[in-house]
């Protein structure tokens, strides 16, 4: 994929020295950009070295039969995998154009820049309000009280999630139905202003209904954040992204429009997936 | 006898089982389908049917057979035994007993050989009726079982019934008998009351019952009265468990943070084991570990700043007891922290949020109520204590919060209480019920208490 330097004018007016933004050959700006990216859990390679960029403001999806790397490929934007103890990581992750795996990178500043949400909505057993407040509390981003409840509303409300829930702030989040969850966990990750919001497979545990929401809610994310979904359904893929990234065996096997990848894949592998030949 | 008797029975019962097995197939022709229950059930139905209720006579006659003899001895000779006392009586059915059924005879007269004569006729009476009903019943039991065994005969919930039927029956035994025991200490207790008015007991604040003088049973004085107060031993009880507590509870907690978040699977597997030896160690060997090294210890560093510490502490017997209850915090602990959710910790991970910051804010508040149930065992434990308290802590009853001192406990006064001679109706004896009552209460109160705690803290988690 052809790489091209730019200088973005507007950043002229920053007074720190950063250089400007990768941006893709179409002038997309990269938000984050995995080289060579090689995974080992132990002495399994779990990624075999993939080359993925990600788009400002868009929508991108991971798909691939279950056990092909998604979701590893996924933890390592927000070194996720650092929990696992015998997980190791190779090759380069940019996020704009900070190495994410130097040594030098704070992964508490690394996480608040790229949030999370996970399969199984785990909402902390605490309030609504406490979930909600946990990211910028601990981050310090509330100055006052005022400021927090502030801080929570909108999230909330960004969410899809505050005509639902404004009147029982302070019941606990593990009440709320499933969709609910998933949606007071997104809340959760905005609330730290997060750039890019990273989903794995956020509505395999809910029911239609539920999940058109939440992919109604991602479309919407997208004017503000950067989106990478791991998704196990099609359909999905196709209705929330605008780029797919398809996975086979711990390799990439074709990115690009969503569009194209369902219309015209140019791999025959990601044609039988495509089809449900597999996977 | 009883055990002839209980043995037949078993081998009837194996018997029975067998038979009712064959009969089964039998009746079903070797089709296994048509029968409701399996020829397992069958054969369980017909050795329960034919053993159950001879085994409860016979457990039933082990039980009155005695009474009713000496019952029935007595009004056979009620010439002889008119005149003796309640002791002079049970000392001559027992040497009745002893001529009739062997054994070692006081001294014999022949108002007793009459009555073992009584005894001897008795039982060999009470043994042919006995016999003949087991007989019968066993007899009974196969006769209609066998009859009852046909392909839509529902054996399976016979069997299932009568299995729920012991199931019940345990349980009742364990639930009357700490029925039981509550109310004996009650009732023990109400007598100690009649002498000692309660609120002396509950609110006095002297306690020494070994001036208790001569006869302070029945001709209690008025002095009496001043010497139960129980409030030095709850002081000393609490000083000593709150000296417990403030060692295990940091300790064991942060063991189990440790243990179940930060320690590798290599030293979590020693480490945990090597914990909960600490729980292995007989609390004597701590007792003395805590006289002879501790509260010397404590002592000469006492002495080394200028404070008086006197040779048995509570401050000794406290940070022993503590070592001790540290296995029950950090082990319980460790299992509740464990069972949070990791994907609460990823959550929180994914927020940013550091690993300690991850304990204190999500794991420790989701693990609440387990800690705080671990953490109320453990006090539990440490009231309960006795060992101890006794070596370390002495038995001075001094109504004082100051850990240098010497003091009491509940436990170890109704030990001192209970050693030696003793009335089983002085003052002295029954205070043992009422502070064994008092400590019921304690824990009850506080397992009500953790209960309670717990369900309001309980966070749904899955
Ligand atoms: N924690 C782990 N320890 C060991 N192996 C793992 C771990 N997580 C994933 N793997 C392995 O890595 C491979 C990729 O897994 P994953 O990224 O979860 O796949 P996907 O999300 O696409 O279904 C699988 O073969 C899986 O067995
Ligand atoms: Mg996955």
């Amino acid at each position: 994929m052809a790489l091209e330097m730019t200088t973005d004018t507007e950043s002229a007016m920053d007074t720190t020295i950063s250089a400007p933004p990768a941006v893709s050959a179409e002038g997309e700006t990269l938000k984050m950009r995995g080289r060579d990216v090689k995974v080992f859990y132990g002495d399994k390679q779990a990624l075999h070295g993939v080359d993925l960029d990600v788009r400002k403001n868009q929508v991108t999806a991971l798909i691939g039969p279950s056990g092909c790397g998604k979701s590893t490929f996924l933890r390592c934007l927000n070194r996720m995998n650092d929990t696992i103890d015998i997980c190791r990581v190779e090759g380069d992750i940019l996020l704009d154009n900070d190495d994410v795996y130097d040594p030098r990178i704070d992964v508490v500043e690394l996480r608040a820049r790229v949030g999370m949400v996970f399969q199984k909505p785990n909402p902390f057993p605490k309030s609504i309000f406490e979930n909600v407040a946990y990211g910028p509390r601990i981050h310090g981003l509330a100055q006052s009280k005022a400021d927090l409840e502030e801080i929570v509303a909108s999230s909330l409300q960004r969410a899809g999630l505050f005509e639902e829930v404004k009147d029982r702030l302070d019941e606990p989040g593990t009440g709320l139905s499933g969709g609910q969850q998933q949606r007071l966990c997104i809340a959760r990750a905005i609330a730290v202003s997060p750039e890019v919001i990273l989903m794995d497979e956020p509505c395999s545990a809910l029911d239609p209904i539920a999940t058109a929401k939440v992919e109604e809610l991602i479309d919407e994310l997208r004017q503000n954040y950067t989106i990478v979904i791991v998704t196990h359904s099609m359909q999905q893929a196709a209705r929330v992204s605008q780029r797919t990234a398809f996975f086979h065996l711990g390799t990439l096997v074709e990115e690009g429009l969503t569009n194209d990848i369902f219309t015209n894949p140019k791999d025959q592998r990601t044609q039988d997936y495509i089809t449900g030949r597999f996977g | 006898m009883f055990w002839t008797y209980a043995a037949l029975l078993l081998l009837v019962f194996v018997a029975a089982n067998v038979y009712g097995r064959f009969r089964a197939l039998q009746v079903a022709g070797h089709q296994l389908s048509v029968l409701h229950s399996r020829p397992t059930y069958h054969g369980g139905y017909l050795a329960i049917l034919s053993t159950l209720p001879a085994f409860v006579l016979l457990i039933a006659w082990a039980v009155v057979e005695p009474r009713m003899l000496d019952m029935m001895v007595i009004s056979a000779n009620a010439e002889v035994i008119e005149g003796l006392s309640k002791p002079e009586l049970q000392a001559f059915l027992r040497d009745a007993r002893a001529i009739a059924f062997g054994g070692i005879v006081a001294f014999s007269d022949a108002g007793k050989e009459q009555a073992a004569e009584v005894f001897a006729s008795l039982a060999q009476t009470s043994f042919v009726l006995k016999s003949v009903l087991m007989v019968g019943l066993v007899l009974g039991g196969l006769w209609y079982g066998n009859r009852a065994i046909r392909p839509t005969m529902r054996a399976r919930h016979f069997v299932e019934r009568t299995v729920m039927g012991l199931l019940i029956l345990c349980s009742a035994v364990a639930i009357f008998t700490t029925i039981g025991i509550v109310l004996s200490l009650i009732f023990e207790s109400l007598m100690f009351f009649r002498q000692i008015p309660i609120l002396d007991f509950v609110f006095g604040t002297h306690w020494s019952p070994q001036s208790a003088f001569e006869g302070a049973g029945a001709e209690h004085g008025e002095a009496n009265t001043k010497i139960f107060g129980a409030i030095p031993l709850l002081v000393g009880t609490m000083l000593i468990t709150a000296i417990a507590i403030i060692v295990a509870a940091p300790i064991g907690l942060l063991s189990a943070i440790y243990l179940s978040d930060y320690a590798s699977t290599p030293v979590r597997a020693i480490a945990k084991p090597v914990l909960e030896i600490l729980a292995g160690i007989p609390t004597v060997v701590y007792g003395f570990f805590a006289a002879l090294t501790v509260a010397p210890f404590i002592r000469g560093w006492g002495e080394s700043i200028g404070l008086s510490v006197s040779s048995e502490s509570a401050l000794a017997a406290g940070l022993v007891m503590g070592i001790m209850i540290i296995p029950f915090v950090s082990s319980l602990s460790d299992d509740v922290i464990n069972a949070v959710p990791q994907s609460l910790r990823d959550g929180s991970a994914g927020l940013g949020a550091t690993k300690s910051e991850t304990i204190r804010r999500v794991v420790l508040p989701a693990a609440l109520p387990g800690i705080v149930s671990a953490l109320i065992l453990a006090i539990s434990r440490a009231i309960g204590e006795t060992m101890i308290v006794v070596m370390a802590a002495g038995l001075a009853a001094n109504m004082t919060v100051n850990p240098l001192e010497a003091v009491t406990t509940v436990t170890v006064q109704i030990v001192t209480l209970l050693v030696g001679d003793q009335e089983f109706d002085s003052a002295k004896t029954l205070a043992a019920f009422a502070l064994g009552l008092l400590l019921f209460c304690i824990t009850l109160a506080l397992n009500i208490f953790a209960l309670r705690v717990v369900k309001k803290y309980r966070e749904q988690y899955d």
